[in-house]
């Protein structure tokens, strides 16, 4: 891969300074490990049951279908976009697999329905910005009302129930001992995307994009060709997090997933990923759901009120945002 | 040279010895200019004479750092626009800042309407002034209509509205005609005259030789941000201020190569765009560096995007070698080896964030991956040959393009581009504001790829420049091709001649 004669005018350019390790230290993501660590040895001091591992297994349905969907968030937000209409294509896609079910459909059918109809919406949306040009919180904020509003003209104030005994295994269901078919998803997602956005051309293209998308489409790339994917992608996991939150849940009401936007988002900010794009890693997102599900299960634990909750969640999200941003002002002071 | 010959009537405003310097530049070297009661007088030069600052000088918005400002025969500061704007001098500028969704009459009293007794703005005093006011320049405008539903043109007039609000006695119209059509230019001259009758002085700013023997009274000719002379229009001809402008010989070294010209590269036949540029047709050889002048605005740029795939041709079909292409994308641009490098860095060139080495291989991904995979080593020894051949200087490759200075951005771009092996490279104004040895390392690479047989196209609006660099010159004048100049014909007169349209071509070619 190199000219057949580099000229050897300039000098010689190191190709990194400072070791890895110690840029690793000192990154966002240590910051949320030792946060992690620090609420759960709260949590266990402060409740006895918690440390019981088919405690710990409930508590990982905390997050698990929010981070699914964080994953795909986490790149659509360092791609410089955000997709607020996930929650609706859950009960969208809840609604889909609801009239199928009704009509008897098995559980492949369902689960294919709920995956395609994911698609379907991620791909509206994707053609909307991409090839329209419009911007992505207006549309989906759009989006977001239009797909709910499928389910609720579809629902009224009725519910799907009677899914399938097949069909609980993906939000009920357990691997092995505690570990629940929803972590392994979770898991797998995590890989996946991991490896999409820190190793692969198409990953590094999100972060061209998210820095400038016009310096990025200046240099040959096909900007709205991977803004579209990564809202496929979005929808994609989405549809993934219907199927396991139905299964779950056992029953579709319109109402369903309703806020799960506003938390994904919340995940994927508080995992170190800036919401003007650009920077972000999956790992941090990884953590962040692990902190968030332990807050909020730990909160549960101490019968704290989920307005109260909210509230705690709110305050917490503002304080890491808001931390790095004071350390660099006292510090420049 | 001639020497400055006071006028009859003793001048409203004076600028004398006026400097004014910015990092690396020396805009204004020493300059005067006299405006006088009831006269025009036109301010000429190339792009970059310093027209543009001495209009910001003269309104308040750059402070000199020597030199006098003199407003009848009193030394004076402007230190804000509204200084400049309570001694009577106002501005039409070249882009006009107005506000669409606010009124006519809101926009021309933006930051003096009329108040009523409590202060508040008095909406009535404020309409039916601004009524007068447009009535007075032959504008048929309503003061109640919002700006977002006009067109350019009466935006315009508002601009000028705007500009006659105040009390002024100096008014600047930098371009004024740009954006106006045949009639409106007419109507603007009528208000031009209206103007000096009133006894107004004006300073005129125009690169249009017709329109500066039309309406103008006095001229002032300057270089490279120096006063060169000044003197009445009716003892000047064209040529002389052809002449003045381009002043000096081509006095700079440029590493240009004796060229070994090769076949056709790129073929472009009839290039249209509904707005910006028509009929554009040119043949760029291997080896060859082919030089495109002309004024800021001409649509050399436009051009070059649309060669890119950034925007598309309305008509016209582009050969590569000796394959058609149509180009939609800039992804298809790179695979058919045209590459960019664009005027405007900040925005185009080099993706800050990102560090040096993934800018370098941002189009090259294909090469160095495996099955879409990263593979940094790859990525790094890439770049590491590239930016050594581009002598670059950076501290590390994995350091944030955003550090370096604004010459080493420019080689990480080159860099970018050279290690996508392309056939065809433009580069447009590639050493406008880069320091003098990152501009002789830009200059000396650019002789070194043609001579390796690689095709070059080199946007410049610097004529020392594109004389010293180019094997052939295209210039351009309001979007179209207004001359080609090989050889002999490559003279500063003969470049500012098309450029301006006074050429012995096709110089009627005018909207």
């Amino acid at each position: 891969m190199t000219t057949a004669n580099p000229a050897t005018t300039g000098r010689q350019i190191p190709d990194r300074l400072g070791s890895p390790a110690a840029r690793a230290l000192k990154s966002w993501e240590a910051l949320l490990l030792v946060t992690a660590i620090a609420i759960f040895i709260l949590n266990s001091l402060a409740s006895p049951y918690f440390l019981d591992p088919w405690n710990l297994s409930d508590a990982t349905f905390n997050f698990t279908e929010k981070a699914m969907i964080a994953f795909a968030m986490a790149m659509l937000i360092v791609a410089g976009e955000i997709d607020l209409s996930v929650g609706a294509i859950i009960a969208l896609a809840s609604t889909v697999m609801g009239v199928a079910m009704a009509a008897g459909a098995p559980t492949p059918v369902l689960v294919l329905l709920g995956l395609g109809t994911g698609l379907a919406c991620g791909a509206f949306n994707g053609l909307l910005v991409a090839r329209f040009g419009l911007p992505s919180i207006v549309v989906t904020i759009g989006t977001m009302s239009l797909f709910r509003g499928i389910s609720y003209i579809v629902l009224g104030d009725g519910a799907f129930t009677g899914y399938p005994p097949a069909f609980a295994w993906f939000g009920q269901g357990y691997v092995v001992w505690v570990i629940t078919v929803e972590l392994v998803i979770f898991a797998l997602a995590a890989l996946a995307f991991g490896i999409l956005l820190h190793r692969t051309n198409f990953g590094r293209m999100v972060y061209a994009i998210g820095n400038n998308a016009t310096a990025a489409r200046f240099s040959g790339i096909r900007v709205d060709r991977v803004r579209f994917i990564l809202f496929l992608l979005t929808g994609l996991m989405s549809g993934i997090a219907a199927i396991c939150l139905t299964s779950r849940l056992g029953s579709t009401r319109p109402s369903i997933a309703s806020g799960f936007e506003l938390e994904v988002v919340t995940i994927v900010v508080l995992g170190g990923v800036s919401i003007l794009g650009g920077s972000g890693t999956i790992p941090g997102v990884v953590l962040a759901a692990f902190v968030m599900g332990l807050v909020t299960f730990g909160l549960g634990l101490l019968n704290v009120p989920g307005i109260v909750m909210s509230i705690i969640v709110g305050a917490l999200l503002i304080a890491v945002i808001a931390l790095p941003r004071l350390w660099r002002m006292a510090r420049g002071a | 040279m001639q020497a400055m010959s006071p006028a009859a009537a003793g001048p409203v405003l004076s600028l004398r010895g006026i400097v004014k310097s910015f990092p690396g530049v020396r805009a204004l070297d020493g300059v005067h200019l006299d405006l006088h009661p009831g006269q025009v007088t036109a301010l000429i030069g190339e792009n970059g004479a310093g027209k543009s600052t001495i209009v910001k000088v003269l309104t308040g918005i750059y402070q000199p750092d020597e030199g006098q400002i003199i407003v009848d025969g009193a030394e004076t500061r402007f230190p804000t626009a509204q200084a400049a704007g309570q001694a009577g001098v106002t501005a039409i500028h070249q882009e006009t800042v107005l506000f669409d969704e606010m009124t006519v009459a809101e926009n021309i009293f933006i930051g003096h309407a009329p108040r009523d007794r409590w202060g508040l703005i008095d909406r009535r005093a404020m309409r039916d002034r601004a009524r007068r006011i447009l009535d007075a320049i032959g504008a048929d405008l309503d003061p109640s209509a919002r700006l977002v539903d006009l067109g350019i043109a009466s935006k315009h007039l508002v601009a000028i509205a705007r500009a006659l609000s105040i009390d002024a006695r100096v008014v600047i119209m930098d371009e004024p005609t740009a954006a106006l059509s045949h009639k409106e230019i007419h109507e603007l001259y009528e208000l031009v005259e209206k103007l000096k009758a009133q006894g107004k002085a004006i300073l005129f700013i125009s690169h249009k030789f017709d329109e500066i023997f039309r309406i103008a009274d006095r001229w002032t000719v300057f270089r490279d941000g120096q006063f060169v002379a000044e003197g009445a229009m009716a003892d000047v001809t064209e040529s002389d201020l052809v002449q003045m402008m381009v002043g000096r010989a081509v006095d700079q070294i440029y590493p240009k190569r004796p060229a070994r010209i090769g076949p056709p590269a790129l073929t472009v036949a009839g290039y249209c765009h509904p707005t910006e540029f028509e009929d554009i047709s040119f043949t760029l050889h291997q080896g060859e560096i082919l030089g495109f002048y002309g004024l800021v605005g001409a649509g050399r740029s436009e051009v070059m995007q649309a060669l890119f795939g950034i925007t598309q041709p309305s008509k016209g079909a582009c050969r590569i070698g000796d394959q058609v292409r149509a180009i939609r994308s800039t992804a298809q641009a790179v695979e058919a080896g045209i590459v960019y490098v664009p005027e405007d860095r900040g925005r185009q060139g080099a993706v800050k964030g990102l560090p040096i080495f993934q800018n370098v291989t941002l189009p090259s991904l294909a090469r160095t991956s495996r099955a879409g995979f990263l593979r940094l080593a790859e990525e790094f020894a890439m770049a590491r040959d590239y930016t050594q051949r581009l002598d670059l200087r950076a501290a590390s490759l994995d350091q944030d393009v955003a550090l370096l200075s604004g010459g080493n951005q420019q080689k990480v771009v080159i860099a970018k581009w050279l290690a996508t092996r392309p056939r065809v490279i433009i580069l447009d104004e590639p050493t406008k504001g880069i320091d003098i040895g990152s501009k002789a390392a830009v200059h000396d690479f650019m002789s070194e790829l043609a001579a390796e047989g690689l095709a070059v196209i080199m946007v410049s609006s610097e004529i020392p420049e594109v004389l010293g660099m180019s094997d052939r010159i295209i210039v351009m004048r309001e979007g179209r091709i207004a001359g080609e100049f090989s050889g002999d014909r490559m003279t500063p007169e003969n470049l500012v001649r098309a450029a301006v349209g006074l050429a012995g071509t096709d110089s009627g070619a005018a909207a």
